[in-house]
């Protein structure tokens, strides 16, 4: 479990998180929303520890990331994994080598066991065998995400990192990460936070939800609570194209 | 970011370059990469200019030494001694700093704006060490060795002008090549050029590591590399030869 307590971040004297707790779960996919310039991901690299918070404290299963020397920092790290926004695979390294990098550098496995561990990793997230040679730019965006996936896992990590998970992609492909993310956070256990402003993924997979506005924390709940909020911010940002206001009444009219 | 607050930076980066890598076997393979990528490809360059300066130098010295008075192998000794003490050093490592300078900011700058350098970092691993100190060490590594390529080169190009012009005899330009020679010359141009190597890696690795933006700014990250490397390797060349000649 990751708790963030009441953090505050600013840079050159503007503040972009303004005194913002909240508990992230194991086993559940938390995510955090908001508009564009709302502060999401300024708080998602303050909670892995990019950005050094001002004020407050984050604690990953008791232990406060603040207070941690660098070495406990780096050990921490080895817990994480990063879906990254551009996936962020090494250019200079093909698919199945990219996936092997964490347990190069962190593992004791022999290069048999890496490879068979990196393959699984590979094959869990639907990539062809034909591919594992590719480099990153000779494969699609799709595939760069689910590789990128592959390698946040290979460790089999406590907390796993989503930014903007589906930028970039198609409404299909997108749908298959944010299944990919689901499924791999009630396998592993992990706690998985996931920084979006999609639609279809905060209705699809979020189990724990972080409304931000303004580098402030405006409402959180669960997606069901969504269609049951009072908070006007929230109603706007969620229910602002056509599509989900009438799947909003549906629901509503449904319940009644 | 001001001087001061940039200096600062360099020294806190090379603080992070300068410890044990994680592990061994990752490190020497990067080391090895890197002495091919950054030495082996550098000899090409190096060869074709060492050579055809060599050959210029020794025209230019002729006609500049051309008085009765002066010993007919003064061109010879005046061409090795300008490869020894400045073109094979100095030169050579400025011309180095375009080639390898801005191909280390860019490769860098690339991964800080792609997020490949985050990526290393949540991973755990220390990402200035990890891809910092290999270059820097290979291109160190390398260096010696091509600055005496390059003196040898050089003084090859020098006899292609007396073996196949007019401009000075063989006889001459071996004699004067090997009159009064200085050994200490040689190992001045390797001292100069092995802290030249430092300066080209670490501070074209630190404009590529703070990189931020876009393709423009990798750019832009990539010429101040090679400016402010070149000019920091030329207020080293004067220090240098005054603390060592």
């Amino acid at each position: 479990m990751i708790e963030i307590n009441d953090i505050v971040k600013s840079f050159d004297g503007s503040t972009v998180l303004n005194h913002i707790s909240a508990s992230l779960e194991d086993g559940k996919v938390n995510m955090i929303i908001g508009q564009s310039g709302s502060g999401k991901t300024v708080l998602l690299k303050s909670i892995i520890g990019l950005h050094i918070p001002d004020e407050g404290d984050i604690l990953y299963d008791g232990r406060s990331l603040t207070a941690m020397k660098e070495k406990d920092l780096r050990l921490l790290r080895r817990e994480m994994g990063m879906l990254f926004q551009g996936s962020a695979l090494f250019d200079s390294l093909s698919v199945i080598e990219n996936v092997k990098f964490p347990m190069q550098v962190f593992s004791d496995k022999d290069e048999e066991e890496m490879e068979q561990r990196a393959r699984y990793c590979l094959q869990r997230v639907n990539i062809p065998e034909h591919v594992f040679h590719l480099m990153p730019g000779e494969i699609s965006g799709g595939q760069q995400k689910r590789v990128a996936i592959a390698r946040a896992i290979v460790l089999e990590p406590k907390y796993l990192f989503c930014d903007e998970p589906n930028s970039g992609l198609d409404p299909r492909t997108s749908l298959v990460i944010d299944q990919l993310i689901k499924e791999l956070t009630e396998e592993l256990g992990t706690c998985t936070v996931v920084n979006s402003h999609d639609m279809n993924s905060i209705m699809e997979i979020g189990d724990n939800i972080l409304f931000l506005k303004n580098g402030v924390k405006e409402w959180q709940g669960s997606r069901q609570d969504i269609f049951h909020s009072d908070n006007e911010a929230l109603d706007d940002f969620v229910f602002a194209s056509n599509l989900y206001k009438e799947v909003k009444r549906t629901h509503l009219l449904h319940q009644q | 970011m001001n001087i001061l607050a940039r200096i600062g930076a360099y020294f806190l980066l090379m603080g992070k370059v300068f410890r044990l890598p994680d592990r061994q076997r990752t490190f020497w393979r990067q080391y090895s990469n890197e002495l091919e990528k950054q030495g082996l490809q550098s000899l090409p360059i190096v060869v074709i200019i060492s050579l055809f300066i060599g050959a210029i130098l020794t025209i230019q010295a002729k006609i500049n030494t051309e008085n009765p008075l002066l010993p007919t192998y003064t061109t010879g000794l005046l061409t090795r001694e300008t490869l020894l003490l400045e073109f094979s050093s100095t030169i050579l490592c400025l011309i180095l700093a375009g080639k390898v300078g801005s191909n280390i900011a860019s490769e860098i700058g690339t991964m800080r704006i792609t997020e490949q350098i985050d990526a290393l970092e949540i991973m755990g691993v220390n990402s200035a060490n990890y891809l910092i100190l290999p270059k820097i060490l290979a291109f160190v590594t390398m260096m010696p060795f091509l600055v005496i390529i390059s003196i040898a080169i050089g003084l090859v190009g020098g006899w292609g002008v007396g073996a196949f012009t007019d401009v000075i005899t063989v006889a001459d330009y071996l004699t004067g090549i090997q009159y009064a020679f200085n050994p200490y010359f040689i190992w001045y141009g390797i001292i100069k050029a092995l802290v030249f190597a430092f300066i080209i890696t670490s501070m074209s690795s630190f404009y590529g590591y703070y990189a931020y933006g876009g393709a423009l700014e990798v750019g832009k990250a990539s010429t101040n590399a090679v400016v402010r490397s070149s000019i920091v390797i030329l207020f080293a060349d004067l220090l240098l030869t005054k603390l060592l000649l």
